[in-house]
C-alpha cells in the first residue's frame, strides 16, 4: 500500500477506490440475483445508477440539506487518505465517525418523519459498531506495537493469528457498514415500508449520487480494515477481504432484517465477549 | 507569591463589597471590573509560570492559620443553625462531627505547626488557576444579564437575592483559587469546604422546597466528604507527620495508602462520581450561571484536581485499580442515563459526571499517559461544558423550555444560540474537537496500562456519540414555520457565549501550545517523561478542523440549484407541508420523536446497579488501603 511514491499511491488509490467499491456493489447484486434465481442487471448498474442521477433535478425538502452531504463524501475522501496514505488508525476511524455524523445530521435536516426515523436508527447502529472498530485499531496496536496503518502493514505476521476474536467481531458489524441484511435498519438497498428508504429518503439527483459514491468508499475502507488483518501476505489478505465480503452477500440473502434492540445487543455482546476479551488474553500473553 | 495571596483575597473582598451594593449599575460595574481582574490576574500568573516553574511559598502562616479555624467554627455553626431550623439531622451530625475533629486537632496542631510552605504553584495549579479565572470571569459576566432577567420575570413579591447570588460565586471563585494553590492541607481542606457551603447556598437560591431538599441533599453528602478529608488530615499528622500536599506527593506509597484512599472518597464525592451522583444531579435546580460554573466546569473539577495529584502514588496500587473502575463504571453509566434523558439539564449533569468519570479513571491508572489526558480531559470539558451550560441558559429564558424533544427548529427560533449549543457539543465528542482528543488521550494511556479498562472507554463513548447526536439532530429538523425569539438577549450574554464558542475551537486548535505551557512541563516535573505529540497527527488534526470549519461557508449556495418540495409521509400530503391525509381522508399531523430508550438505559435501569458495584468498589478501595498495598 506503502511504497516509493506514497503520494502516487494515495492519489491513485483516491481514484481507484469508488471504482473498486462501484464494481463490488455491482458484484454483489449479481449475486444476490443468481441466489434468488434471477439474471440480475449489469455489473456495471451501478455506475449507470449514479450517472443518471447525476443528471436529475435536485429536490430538497430543507434547502441546506445537501450541504450536510457534501461534507459526508469530503470527509470519507478524508478518511480513504489517511487510510492509504498509512496514519494513526484510531485516526482514521475518528474521521470516519465524523462523516458519518454528517450524513445522520444531513437526515435530520431533511426534516422528514422517514430520514428521522432513519437517523435515529443510523445513531443506534454508529452506537453498534464503533466499539467493534475501535477494538480493532487497539488490538491491531497490541500486536503490531503501532497506531500507524503503515507499520501494521508491513507487520510481518498475520494480525488475525493474535486477534481472532476482534476479526469475528470485525466481520460480525460488516453488515451494518455494507447495510445489508440483518442490519440494514437506516436505509437499505431496496425499500421497506416502514423504512421507505431510511436516511436517504429526502435525498435526490447528484445529492444522492454523492451519498452513493460515498459509500462506495466506506466499502472500500471497511474492506481495508480486513485486509489489514492479514496484512503479513498480500494474496491471503485479498482473498481474505473477497471472503468477508462473500459472507456478507449469503448473510444478507438468508438473513431477515433484525429489530434495533437485537441488532444492539448482538453487536456489543460479540464486541465484549470476542473481542475485548481477545485484546484482554492478549495484553496478558505478550505481558 | 503575592499574586497567588491576591488572586485568593481579591474576589472574597469584591464579594463582600457586592453583598452590601443593591444598585444594579453599581453591581454591574463591580462585577465588570472585578472579572477583568481575574482574566488580568490569570494572564500574569501564565507570564510568571513561564518563567518560574514549581513554586512554594513560606507564609508567616500563624495569624492566617488561626484566621482560617475560627471562620471554619463560624460556618459551622451556621450550618449547624440552618440543619437545626430546617431540621436536618444528618446536617447537624455531620457538621458536629466535623467541628468536634477540627478543634480537637486544632487543639495540637495548632502548638506545633510542621507546615513548611503553605501555598504553592506549579503547571497543574496554574491550569487550574487558568480555567477558573478565564471560565469564571466569562460566567459572572453572563450572570449579570441572566439574573436581571430572572428576577424581572420572577413574581416580584420574591425579594431581590441578587447581590446574595455574587456575593456567593465570588466567594466561591476565592475558595477555589484557594483549593488551587493551597500546599497545606489543612488550608485546602478549609478552601474545599467552602466551596461545599457555596454549592449549598446556590442551590438553595430558589428558596422552593425542591430547591431546599436538594441544596441539603448536596450539602449532606460533600459534608460527608469533608469529614473523611479531616480524617486523612488528621491520620497523616499523627502517623506520619505530613500536613503538606508537596510532601504527601513525595512519600513512599506504602505509609500514606490509608489517608489518601480517604482523600480520593472525598475527591470522588466532590466529583459526583457513582454512587454519589444525585447531589450533582439535583443541584441543577440552582440558577444556571451557578451551575455551569460550580457544577460543570470548576468546583466539581476539584474533586478531579485532588485525585489527580495523588495520581503518581495509585500507579499499579489496588487502590488505584479500584478508583479507575469506579471512574470507569461511572463513564458508561452516565453516559447509558444520558442518552434516556431529555431533560436539557438533566443530560448534562449526567454527561458531566460520565466525562468526570473518565477523569477519575485517568487519575486510578496514574501512568504520565493518563495524567496528561486528564489534564487535557479537564480543559476541554470546562470550556465544552460551560458554553452548553450558557446556551441552554439562554433557551430556558427565551423559550422557557429544557424539554429536548421541544427544541426542534431551534436553528430558525434561535439560531445563534443553536449554533452556540452546537458548537459546545462538538467540542464535547466529535473529531477533531477538544473532548476526543482527551479521549483519544485517555484511550491510548489505557492501552499501555490495562486495555481491560479500555473496553469501558470505548463503550462508553460510542453511547456519548449518541446522545449528543440526538440533541444536536433535534435542534436543526424543521417541522414548521417559526418565529425569531432571539430578541432582548444583551450583549454581556452574548458576549460569553461567543468567547467560550472562539475558546472552544481555539483550544481545539492550539491544543499542543496548552500541551507544552502546562502539561508537558508538569509531567516532565513529577515523573521524569513525557508524552510527545505526533506532528503528523497534529497536522491531521488541524487539517480536520480546517475543512469541518469550512461547513458553514456551503450556505453561500444557499438554496441555488434546488427545488423545494414536501417531505414525504407516507400519504397524500395535505395543505400543510407537515400534514397528511391518511386513511378514511382525515388529516394528521407529522411529528417526529427522538428515540430514549428508558426501557433499556433508564436511570431505573443502570442506576442502582451501578450504584452497587461503585459503592462496593470504593469499600474495597478503603479497605484494600488499610491492609497491606498489592502490587499488581
Amino acid at each position: 500500500m506503502v511504497n516509493n511514491h506514497p503520494i502516487l499511491t494515495v492519489i491513485l488509490w483516491l481514484i481507484l477506490a469508488p471504482f473498486l467499491g462501484g464494481l463490488l456493489v455491482g458484484i454483489e447484486r449479481k449475486i444476490s440475483a443468481r441466489m434468488q434465481a434471477r439474471v440480475g442487471p449489469p455489473v456495471a448498474q451501478p455506475f449507470y445508477d449514479v450517472l443518471k442521477l447525476m443528471r436529475k433535478e435536485n429536490l430538497v425538502v430543507r434547502k441546506s440539506q445537501n450541504f450536510y452531504i457534501q461534507f459526508f463524501l469530503a470527509f470519507i475522501i478524508f478518511t480513504a487518505v489517511l487510510f492509504f496514505s498509512g496514519e494513526n488508525i484510531l485516526l482514521v476511524i475518528f474521521s470516519l465517525t465524523l462523516a458519518e455524523i454528517f450524513l445522520v445530521l444531513g437526515a435530520y435536516k431533511a426534516s422528514s418523519p422517514y430520514s428521522f426515523l432513519g437517523a435515529e436508527r443510523e445513531l443506534i447502529q454508529m452506537a453498534s459498531y464503533e466499539p467493534a472498530y475501535i477494538i480493532s485499531g487497539i488490538g491491531m496496536y497490541m500486536a503490531a506495537k503501532s497506531f500507524y496503518i503503515r507499520d501494521i502493514v508491513s507487520f510481518n505476521r498475520p494480525l488475525a493469528l493474535y486477534l481472532p476474536g476482534v476479526l469475528f467481531a470485525f466481520i460480525f458489524i460488516m453488515a451494518m457498514k455494507f447495510r445489508k441484511s440483518p442490519f440494514d435498519l437506516s436505509t437499505s438497498a431496496h425499500a421497506h415500508q416502514e423504512l421507505v428508504k431510511g436516511v436517504t429518503t429526502e435525498f435526490s439527483g447528484r445529492t444522492l449520487a454523492l451519498i452513493e459514491i460515498a459509500h462506495w468508499y466506506d466499502i472500500v475502507i471497511t474492506l481495508g480494515f480486513v485486509y489489514l488483518f492479514f496484512a503479513g501476505n498480500i494474496k491471503i489478505a485479498v482473498a481474505a477481504a473477497i471472503s468477508a465480503y462473500l459472507l456478507i452477500i449469503l448473510i444478507d440473502n438468508t438473513f431477515a432484517r433484525l429489530r434495533w434492540q437485537a441488532a444492539l445487543k448482538s453487536c456489543w455482546f460479540t464486541a465484549l465477549v470476542f473481542g475485548a476479551a481477545n485484546l484482554i488474553v492478549l495484553f496478558y500473553i505478550l505481558g | 507569591m503575592f499574586l497567588l495571596s491576591f488572586l485568593i483575597i481579591f474576589p472574597a473582598v469584591s464579594a463582600v463589597i457586592l453583598l452590601l451594593v443593591r444598585s444594579d449599575s453599581l453591581r454591574n460595574i463591580i462585577v465588570k471590573s472585578s472579572s477583568f481582574m481575574l482574566f488580568g490576574g490569570s494572564l500574569v500568573l501564565l507570564g510568571k509560570n513561564y518563567t518560574w516553574s514549581v513554586q512554594s511559598f513560606k507564609v508567616y502562616s500563624y495569624p492566617a492559620d488561626k484566621a482560617i479555624f475560627y471562620i471554619a467554627l463560624l460556618l459551622a455553626g451556621y450550618i449547624f443553625y440552618t440543619g437545626i431550623r430546617y431540621k436536618r439531622p444528618f446536617t447537624v451530625i455531620l457538621i458536629l462531627l466535623q467541628a468536634a475533629f477540627l478543634s480537637w486537632f486544632e487543639f495540637f496542631y495548632g502548638r506545633r505547626n510542621p507546615t513548611e510552605y503553605s501555598l504553592f504553584m506549579d503547571d497543574l495549579s496554574v491550569m487550574m488557576a487558568m480555567v477558573v479565572g478565564v471560565i469564571g470571569g466569562l460566567i459572572c459576566f453572563y450572570s449579570l444579564g441572566h439574573m436581571k432577567e430572572l428576577y424581572e420575570k420572577s413574581d416580584k413579591a420574591v425579594k431581590d437575592n441578587r447581590h446574595f447570588f455574587f456575593f456567593v460565586i465570588f466567594i466561591f471563585l476565592s475558595a477555589m483559587y484557594g483549593v488551587v494553590f493551597s500546599n497545606n492541607l489543612q488550608w485546602l481542606y478549609f478552601f474545599w469546604e467552602i466551596t461545599t457551603v457555596c454549592s449549598f447556598l446556590l442551590i438553595g437560591y430558589d428558596r422552593t422546597p425542591q430547591a431546599r431538599n436538594n441544596a441539603f441533599r448536596a450539602l449532606e453528602i460533600n459534608l460527608l466528604g469533608g469529614l473523611f478529608f479531616l480524617f486523612a488530615i488528621i491520620y497523616l499528622y499523627f502517623s506520619c507527620g505530613i500536613t503538606d500536599l508537596d510532601k504527601l506527593m513525595n512519600s513512599p506509597k506504602i505509609t500514606v495508602m490509608a489517608p489518601v484512599a480517604m482523600i480520593l472518597f472525598a475527591g470522588l464525592i466532590k466529583s459526583a462520581q457513582l454512587p454519589f451522583t444525585s447531589w450533582l444531579v439535583g443541584a441543577m435546580v440552582a440558577p444556571v450561571p451557578a451551575s455551569a460554573l460550580l457544577h460543570a466546569s470548576t468546583m466539581v473539577k476539584a474533586g478531579t484536581y485532588l485525585m489527580l495529584r495523588m495520581a503518581v502514588i495509585l500507579e499499579h496500587t489496588a487502590v488505584g485499580y479500584f478508583l479507575a473502575l469506579v471512574g470507569a463504571v461511572t463513564f458508561v453509566a452516565c453516559a447509558l442515563i444520558a442518552a434516556s434523558e431529555r431533560q436539557a439539564k438533566r443530560v448534562l449533569a449526567y454527561s458531566t459526571v460520565s466525562n468526570l468519570g473518565m477523569i477519575v479513571l485517568c487519575a486510578g491508572v496514574g501512568t504520565y499517559e493518563a495524567m496528561w489526558a486528564a489534564m487535557l480531559l479537564i480543559i476541554f470539558h470546562a470550556v465544552a461544558k460551560s458554553l452548553l451550560f450558557l446556551s441552554v441558559g439562554v433557551v430556558e429564558q427565551k423559550m422557557g423550555v429544557l424539554d429536548i424533544e421541544y427544541m426542534s427548529g431551534m436553528i430558525l427560533r434561535m439560531p445563534r444560540t443553536a449554533i452556540m449549543l452546537q458548537a459546545g457539543m462538538a467540542g464535547m465528542f466529535l473529531a477533531p474537537f477538544g473532548m476526543l482528543i482527551g479521549k483519544w488521550a485517555t484511550l491510548r494511556a489505557l492501552v499501555d496500562y490495562n486495555p481491560a479498562l479500555a473496553i469501558f472507554v470505548i463503550f462508553g463513548s460510542s453511547i456519548t456519540v449518541f446522545y449528543w447526536v440526538k440533541w444536536m439532530g433535534k435542534l436543526i429538523t424543521v417541522e414548521r414555520p417559526y418565529a425569531n425569539l432571539e430578541g432582548g438577549i444583551a450583549l454581556s450574554e452574548w458576549m460569553p457565549l461567543y468567547g467560550l464558542a472562539v475558546l472552544s475551537v481555539g483550544i481545539s486548535l492550539f491544543f499542543p501550545l496548552i500541551c507544552s505551557i502546562f502539561i508537558e512541563p508538569y509531567l516532565m516535573e513529577i515523573y521524569g517523561r513525557t508524552v510527545r505529540l505526533s506532528y503528523d497527527n497534529i497536522l491531521i488534526m488541524s487539517l480536520m478542523l480546517g475543512v469541518a470549519l469550512l461547513f458553514p461557508f456551503s450556505f453561500i449556495k444557499y438554496g441555488r440549484g434546488v427545488r423545494v418540495t414536501g417531505a414525504y409521509l407516507g400519504g397524500a400530503n395535505a395543505a400543510s407541508p407537515t400534514e397528511f391525509r391518511s386513511r378514511g381522508l382525515s388529516v394528521k399531523n407529522m411529528q417526529m420523536k427522538n428515540y430514549y430508550l428508558e426501557g433499556y438505559f433508564g436511570e431505573k435501569k443502570i442506576y442502582r446497579l451501578s450504584i452497587l458495584i461503585c459503592a462496593a468498589l470504593i469499600i474495597l478501595m478503603l479497605g484494600v488501603s488499610w491492609s497491606t498495598i498489592i502490587l499488581f
